[in-house]
């Protein structure tokens, strides 16, 4: 415990902190958008859309085993302790950064930094209040846009991103993300001390890879929908999807 | 060839400092950059008013003692070269230079572009250093080195120290100069019996110095007159790491199977 508590007051140790965190998330990032493409798979024989399926099936992941929820609950505890730590080592390390320079240069260039890597503090941000609205639009559906309906995924996605504004937002929101793991997948593996000359091109080309396959994934869903590509879900009874 | 300055003076520590605007019309194109701020100083001293401070010593880019940033770049515009060695002719004429020292709290400017660097100096204290025996002088080449290892110290102990990572560093990060420092030791195998120890406590100076933290721009690399990689700074974090969670503090001691 000695130990953490001395990585953690370091100024590497914060940045592994940042990277094992946004490790955690990446991953999140990497299921949320597998699950997401279930939109595209259609429906069960009764008319329950795939998508509806999986939503109750992550509120329900684990059970008998574990009690209801609790899978769900675990995860978005994990989830929710990353980002604070992801966000808490980060403002740290930038206002100690701020410190390091207390007199601006007059004249500046920079000849190497990225733009994404030189962005990361307003891409972040700008995804930190993007998770909050997501939560309060589609979650907890406190945020109502078009019509919503708990449970009802693929309806509450087709009545929201049927309005431009909603879905151009979203898509816009996707492309800060993909500029903020273009350079931060990267970061994470040198940060670890995993990168070398020998990996560079391949670790570099893997994340921006993997980077834009969840970008265009997670665009997918709502640029179906805006283009009027998704077919309307027939109505069915929640109680066929719960079960009770 | 005719140029215009501008140059941070600042006549003390405590001063707050400020830009001035110089013309000079009887630059070469054959001086060196340096030699450039001397016919400067010539001319302000005949002026009868202050020359501008600046540090230099070998002028042959291997003592990291110029420390100018130029136009917004550390050691100026020319990559892999030191003040010393950049030539008036990798400037226009009529071109308008911008001169600041490194801009640092772990180097505060002592005065004009003079700041002082003996923060650099601790680091190395805390951790730049190999134990030797001082028993009868060992043969030459007694210890095997793996070529591509021996390359790899090389490069990193081609550090002169100048502090231009720093300077570059949108930061003010010194994790360039340390992990070259740390890995020119650690990387060979004299440097072993220190190598996690050395990680830990050179980098608990560099923290208590006051520098930056690294976000990996590679900026520094870029700007770096001797070309360090930015791989020492991956090696360092893991030497790091390695110190700080996986090294046993304490290797003696007793243990109970199970």
């Amino acid at each position: 415990m000695n130990r953490i508590q001395t990585l953690y007051n370091s100024i590497i140790g914060k940045k592994v902190i940042a990277a094992v965190t946004g490790l955690v998330l990446f991953g999140f990032l990497l299921g949320h958008v597998a699950g997401n493409l279930k939109v595209f798979t259609g429906s069960t024989e009764q008319g329950i859309p795939h998508i509806d399926e999986y939503g109750q099936f992550l509120k329900v992941a684990g059970e008998p085993l574990l009690p209801a929820g609790a899978l769900l609950w675990g995860a978005r505890l994990v989830l929710l302790t990353s980002v604070i730590l992801h966000i808490t080592v980060v403002v740290q390390l930038a206002m100690l950064s701020a410190e390091a320079r207390p007199v601006a240069y007059v004249k500046s260039k920079k000849k190497a930094a990225s733009l994404p890597a030189l962005w990361m503090m307003f891409s972040g941000s700008l995804i930190a209040g993007f998770i909050v609205f997501h939560i309060l639009h589609f979650t907890t559906g406190t945020i109502q846009i078009g019509e919503f309906e708990h449970g009802y995924v693929y309806n509450n996605l087709r009545s929201s991103f049927s309005n431009p504004f909603v879905a151009g937002g979203y898509i816009f929101v996707m492309l800060v993300i993909g500029i903020h793991l273009n350079h931060g997948v990267w970061s994470m593996f040198q940060t670890l001390g995993i990168d070398n000359p020998d990996r560079n091109k391949f670790l570099r080309t893997a994340s921006t890879a993997l980077t834009m396959a969840i970008v265009l994934g997670f665009i997918a869903v709502p640029a179906s929908f805006l283009f009027g590509l998704m077919p309307e879900a027939a109505n069915y009874a929640h109680e066929l999807l719960t079960g009770h | 060839m005719r140029i215009k300055l501008h140059v941070w003076r600042q006549s003390s520590r405590s001063d707050k400092g400020r830009m001035e605007s110089y013309e000079l019309d009887n630059v070469v194109e054959e001086m060196s950059f340096l030699e450039m701020m001397d016919t400067l100083n010539e001319k302000l001293t005949v002026e009868g008013k202050e020359p501008v401070a600046f540090d230099h010593d070998c002028r042959e880019g291997v003592c990291g003692m110029c420390s100018m940033v130029i136009n917004g770049e550390a050691h100026g515009p020319k990559s892999e070269t030191t003040t010393c060695q950049l030539y008036m002719r990798h400037f226009d004429d009529g071109a308008e230079i911008f001169i600041e020292p490194w801009r640092a709290s772990a180097f505060p400017v002592v005065r004009d572009l003079v700041v002082d660097r003996s923060a650099f100096d601790r680091i190395i204290q805390a951790g730049g250093y190999v134990s030797n025996h001082s028993g009868p002088k060992p043969d030459p080449n007694s210890i095997p080195i793996e070529p591509n290892v021996a390359e790899t110290a090389l490069d990193a102990a081609t550090c002169i120290g100048c502090g231009a990572c720093v300077a570059a560093c949108p930061n003010g990060s010194a994790m360039l100069f340390t992990s070259a420092k740390a890995s020119h030791l650690g990387l060979l195998p004299q440097g072993q019996p220190e190598r996690f120890d050395r990680a830990k406590s050179m980098v608990s100076q560099m923290e208590s110095e006051g520098f930056g933290s690294c976000r990996n721009y590679a900026e520094c690399e870029a700007q770096c007159p001797k070309g360090i990689s930015i791989a020492f700074i991956g090696r360092l974090n893991s030497d790091f790491l390695k110190a700080s969670l996986v090294e046993p503090i304490d290797r003696r001691g007793d243990m109970k199977a199970q």
